[in-house]
């Protein structure tokens, strides 16, 4: 293990590899969300570009990384308001209204980025947690972080407990399991999605804007390079259930940062190789986890992807 | 009120309509992002479509640009709609085309110097091999293991990707170039290269691949069983079921010939107007080409349409990026933007809105 890892200490690569899971735990979470409720949105990746350039625009800006932060959201559910429109009340294909959404954030997002190339955004500080970060191991790795890293922790617990134990997240699920009995019982599906659909689009602009504020720090086009396709494959990694995004995020997260530590090793890898290799993998569990047939399909929403429309 | 009510099938009149109209609410939405950007709208529509092909000055050069740019995205555009019709989606076109130029480019350069008729054919052979085996990666992971073709096929692009750049810096480099990246160029290796055979006209191969592959998607669709099929599978999946249509086999003819076509894009493009393999090789035909098929409704002839509309707005948009200074991330909006709207009035087709009073009390 040691010849491999060379002179990577592991206490520093975990505390590593939780910075960089927290902007696609917070992407795939929201996806779950938007899934749950039967909306199969393929914008993420645009969704998350757009509030990666907003967020960064917005902390450079007004000089203060939360504003950041909000603006990112807000422009990420902005962007996903346009995919609500388009797949609830206009009723167009999903597939195809997503990847339209990526496409046109890409470009829309190197558009507001002209001028921002190049430039520093203000720091996110690290949570004071006091003495607790000196604790030798254990405070490297729990109590020395930015907050975007409790946070994503935060909302995947918050997504977890609706999902479970509150009447929203019963109706929720209904509605993607079923959207013609929910329906039958009076509840307002398309509405239901809707604010699925914003809040997928609000955790996808954070988890963008957290790469521009924390994980790089700065902007470049196509930031992203493809984080927000490997939130969509988290969900179905985690087989729809919060906590598995959790554990996806931190294994993918603890990928990317073992490649990156690889080469700045200077590992005989080339580092060609070594970049593609979270995709690789990526690839990999997406199958192992959808090859058995019968329960991949028992898991994921009966009504996914599917447009609902009351003919009466 | 207005409510909507399901067609029993879609209208004709609208199928027809809504790509003109998309496209005209493209020009308003896109112009009023024009103005915020500083720029006068009707000045920036007029040098987008107008003027590529009308400007006393541009016009000669850019009209045989239009072909250049058209080729590639309805070569690929034309292998998509037909897994798009039966509900399979192929959206990692971009990888198979590079890889396509990276096989395809590797067969002529392992012959250089060698000046022989043979090369370009098996260059085009080995183009068409690299994008059909990149495709049938999702293909086969889908058919075996049920995994998702739209995620595996798309973060595949990535993966080619960073074979590209492996290629351009690494087993493909130059020996003569000085250390820079960038393979041989084509242009003077007369034997392995996709020349204007016209001059002035911008036609190559690739373009005579294009109509080609409209010509036989259209037989296809129109006159072969397995046109038929496919119709049936996008349309009436149980009833297809039924008909003793084999869903796997669909999944992998479709993705094995866009793969093809997508592969074989590559090749033309980097024989010809790319002239060599580089990092920057990958400029997004194989994303573009998903607006043109659906502007194209799917249907060969309109997406030889699109196609030619869609390379129109990329000309104009370098154009006006020379003489207007619009940034050329503008342009790549303005074609996101095409297909949202698109996508919007799509609905016509298949609904009718139906404007309803206020309901009484029974």
């Amino acid at each position: 293990m040691t010849g491999l890892l060379g002179g990577i200490d592991p206490v520093v690569l975990v505390a590593s590899l939780m910075v960089a899971a927290v902007p696609i735990m917070l992407a795939a979470i929201g996806e779950l969300v938007a899934e749950k409720a039967g909306v199969l949105n393929l914008g993420v990746e645009g969704m998350m570009i757009i509030g990666a350039v907003c967020g960064f625009v917005g902390a450079v800006e007004t000089g203060s990384p939360l504003a950041g932060f909000v603006a990112g959201a807000a422009a990420g559910a902005g962007l996903s308001l346009i995919f609500a429109g388009l797949t609830q009340l206009l009723l167009a294909n999903q597939v195809a209204t997503g990847l339209a959404l990526t496409l046109f954030g890409l470009g829309l997002s190197s558009l507001i980025g002209q001028g921002y190339v190049g430039i520093k955004p203000p720091p996110t500080g690290d949570v004071p947690f006091g003495p607790l970060a000196g604790i030798p191991v254990l405070g490297t790795i729990l109590f020395d972080h930015d907050p975007l890293v409790y946070v994503s922790v935060l909302m995947v617990a918050a997504v977890w407990a609706v999902l479970r134990f509150t009447r929203a997240g019963l109706i929720l699920r209904a509605v993607g399991e079923n959207h013609d009995a929910a329906h039958a019982l009076g509840y307002p599906v398309q509405r239901v999605r809707l604010l699925a659909i914003l809040f997928g689009g609000a955790m996808a602009g954070l988890g963008g804007a957290t790469i521009s504020l924390i994980r790089v720090p700065q902007w470049t086009d196509g930031i992203t390079a493809g984080a927000g396709w490997i939130a969509l494959a988290i969900v179905v990694f985690a087989s729809w259930k919060p906590w598995r995004v959790l554990v996806g995020a931190y294994l993918f997260g603890g990928i990317t940062v073992l490649q990156l530590n690889l080469q700045a090793a200077g590992a005989r890898i080339p580092v060609e190789y070594l970049s593609m290799s979270p995709y690789l993998i990526t690839i990999l569990v997406l199958v192992v986890m959808s090859a058995d047939r019968g329960r991949a399909a028992l898991r994921a929403p009966a009504a996914l992807g599917r447009n609902f429309h009351a003919s009466r | 009120m207005i409510t909507l009510e399901r067609r029993p099938g879609p209208s004709r009149f609208w199928t027809a309509v809504t790509p003109l109209l998309a496209v005209v609410l493209t020009m308003v939405a896109g112009g009023a992002m024009f103005a915020i950007l500083g720029k006068d709208p009707v000045v920036a529509i007029r040098t987008i479509f107008w003027d590529p092909l009308f400007h006393p000055d541009f016009a000669a050069y850019s009209r045989p640009q239009l072909l250049v740019k058209a080729a590639p995205l309805i070569l690929i555009a034309i292998g998509l709609s037909l897994g798009f019709r039966a509900g399979i989606w192929n959206i990692g076109a971009e990888g198979q085309y590079i890889l396509g130029a990276i096989c395809g480019a590797a067969v002529g350069l392992g012959f250089y110097p060698t000046e022989a008729w043979y090369v370009f054919p098996l260059m085009v052979l080995a183009g068409g091999l690299g994008g059909w085996l990149w495709a049938m990666i999702p293909a086969l992971l889908r058919t075996r293991f049920n995994s998702s073709e739209i995620l595996v096929s798309l973060l595949l692009v990535y993966v080619a990707q960073s074979i590209l750049s492996s290629m351009a810096l690494g087993a493909l480099r130059n020996p003569e170039g000085g250390g820079f990246p960038g393979s041989r160029n084509f242009a003077s290796y007369p034997s392995g290269a996709n020349p204007e055979l016209v001059a002035g006209t911008g036609l190559h191969w690739g373009v005579a691949a294009a109509c080609i592959a409209v010509i036989a998607a259209f037989v296809l669709l129109q006159r072969h069983i397995l046109g038929f099929q496919i119709r049936l599978a996008g349309e009436a999946p149980k009833a297809a079921r039924f008909a003793g249509v084999a869903p796997d086999r669909l999944v992998v003819l479709c993705f094995g010939i866009s793969g093809t076509l997508a592969g074989l894009a590559g090749l033309f493009e980097v024989a010809g107007p790319a002239g060599q393999i580089s990092i920057d090789f990958g400029s997004g035909y194989g994303f573009t080409a998903i607006i043109v098929a659906f502007l194209g409704r799917l249907n060969p002839i309109g997406i030889l349409l699109a196609g030619l509309l869609m390379a129109l707005t990329y000309i104009g948009g370098e154009l006006a990026q020379f003489m207007l200074g619009l940034p050329s991330a503008a342009i790549q909006a303005f074609q996101g933007m095409l297909l949202f709207f698109l996508l919007a009035v799509d609905l016509l087709s298949n609904y009718r809105p139906r404007f309803v009073g206020p309901r009484r009390p029974a």
